[in-house]
């Protein structure tokens, strides 16, 4: 079965398991390089992204995701975690992963007070439109060639793809609506249906 | 259409700070330090509570000019303080755009009988317990997120393990509760019965507890974790140790891998001969001097 890692240095991380599992997924915490090892996919959640790439670089597990990434292993950051996949942070000197070809703009949406619900269309995932929470949240300000754009919110980008990383701006994880995370095991099984002919 | 301020979303950024630690900072430069160190947020205020404690008088919000500084010095969420049912303060602080406002006893009470109506606003509230029945009411009241309160500015960790084992204990008793208690136990603990049931059936608070008020080493901080904190607010134990950097990430480090003991043992080893705060009796206190008991 296919097992989904949710990194846990810092953040919602059960918020995360509780829905992946209720969407059928088999997650579990994700804190060292050995946990890395077991993990088909890795979910990067909310939290606070100066605190998880100094958490990330302290527990020398940044190069192996990035390793994995690139050897094709599906990646999802919500919030935090498409700060922390981001190519690089407009405005500020502030390390990431270079996971996924975009540039976003941390907090752009506001502090806590602007911090919304909102009715998002996303067209991937059909009507009706999802209850997306954002807090203090990023929004995307560049995209690579590559970068397929799934959901914008009044002009902003909030939700993207390129290849097997997905990135969202808002927290799936705090909606009862499962949609992003069956998405993104759709995601998987994609993954791992396209690989298996080289693997054979 | 675009809703602000909803239950979700003031509960929500408490969940995006957990496994982390929240630092009390006076300066921006103190600000930069601890976001520096991996703080998922910072507790902008004049004095920390060792200080306040040294000064006396009455303990009040902090300076705007304070606070903005701050908030322009980071990109991590700021809190801020105001006094026990002073709701003009937290307008104040609404206003000025803090992340998260902290109801809290570390400053002299304005109301010697009554909370803050957090329902009233757009910006969540922290506020401290000591015990199941202090967490409920304050989150009745509208609490997005909950702290043990601990003895502020102590540097003794005994108060802040009583409480959280206070309130640990009394969730693990009600969670195997049959029905027929919850409306008594309503009343014995002093708490909406909705929420006291909420409780029962799910096994846990509806918002992130967090451990406060005497955290002084990285030992400290493991402790509160394993005993069911899901994240530390150091307030004098960083700036009041002989090495607040070396301090600040070593409280991290030992809170986000507060179950492996040779993460925690680097951590305590990182500090060299470095002294934490000095801390104080609790039993030597008069109780005027105590701050754990305003509010209740």
């Amino acid at each position: 079965m296919t097992r989904i890692g949710v990194l846990a240095l810092q953040g919602d991380v059960e918020e995360h398991i509780a829905a992946l599992r209720r969407a059928g997924g088999d997650p579990f915490e994700v804190r060292n390089c050995a946990d890395l090892a077991q993990a088909d996919a890795l979910v990067i959640p909310g939290g606070e992204s100066t605190t998880v790439m100094k958490l990330l670089t302290r527990s020398a597990l940044d190069r192996p995701i990035v390793e994995r990434v690139h050897a094709g292993m599906p990646l999802w950051g919500t919030c935090m975690g498409m700060i922390v996949a981001a190519r690089d942070v407009a405005g500020l000197e502030q390390s990431t992963l270079d996971l996924i070809d975009i540039t976003v703009r941390r907090n752009a949406f506001g502090r806590q007070n602007e911090s919304v619900e909102v009715e998002l269309p996303i067209p991937a995932l059909g009507e009706p439109p999802f209850r997306a929470i954002f807090i203090r949240a990023p929004w995307i300000e560049r995209y690579g060639p590559k970068v397929e754009r799934l959901a914008e919110r009044n002009g902003r980008g909030v939700m993207v793809r390129e290849g097997s990383v997905l990135a969202t701006s808002f927290h799936p994880e705090l909606s009862d609506d499962l949609r992003v995370h069956r998405y993104f095991l759709q995601m998987i099984v994609d993954s791992q249906a396209g690989k298996a002919p080289t693997a054979a | 259409m675009e809703s602000t301020g909803t239950v979700t979303v003031k509960r929500g950024l408490a969940q995006m700070l957990k496994g982390g630690v929240i630092m009390d900072v006076v300066t921006p430069e103190h600000a930069a330090i601890a976001q520096e160190a991996g703080a998922v947020a910072v507790m902008a205020l004049e004095r920390i509570p060792a200080d306040i404690r040294a000064v006396g008088g009455v303990a009040r919000m902090s300076a705007i000019d304070l606070i903005r500084g701050i908030m322009d010095a980071v990109t991590i969420p700021v809190m801020a303080k105001v006094r026990i049912g002073h709701f003009a303060e937290a307008q104040v602080l609404q206003q000025l755009g803090v992340d998260y406002i902290d109801e809290s006893e570390v400053l002299t009470p304005a109301d010697d009988k009554y909370h803050v109506d957090k329902h009233a606003f757009t910006t969540p509230f922290v506020c401290g317990a000591r015990d199941l029945g202090e967490a409920l009411r304050r989150i009745a009241e509208g609490a997005a997120m909950i702290r043990s309160k601990g003895e502020a500015g102590s540097g003794n960790i005994v108060e802040a393990v009583r409480h959280m084992r206070a309130i640990g204990d009394a969730i693990r008793e009600l969670s195997v509760a049959p029905g027929e208690e919850l409306v008594s136990r309503a009343r014995d603990l002093g708490a909406p019965l909705e929420l006291v049931a909420e409780l029962a059936k799910n096994g846990s608070l509806p918002v992130v507890l967090f451990c406060a008020g005497g955290v002084a080493t990285p030992a400290d901080a493991a402790l509160m974790m394993q005993l069911g904190a899901e994240g530390v607010f150091v307030g004098s134990g960083i700036f009041k140790s002989k090495d607040p950097k070396r301090f600040a990430r070593a409280i991290v480090d030992a809170t986000t891998h507060f179950n492996e003991a040779s993460v925690v043992l680097e951590a305590c080893r990182s500090l060299g001969i470095s002294e934490a705060m000095s801390g104080l009796d609790i039993r030597a206190l008069d109780e005027a001097q105590l701050l754990a008991p305003r509010g209740n």
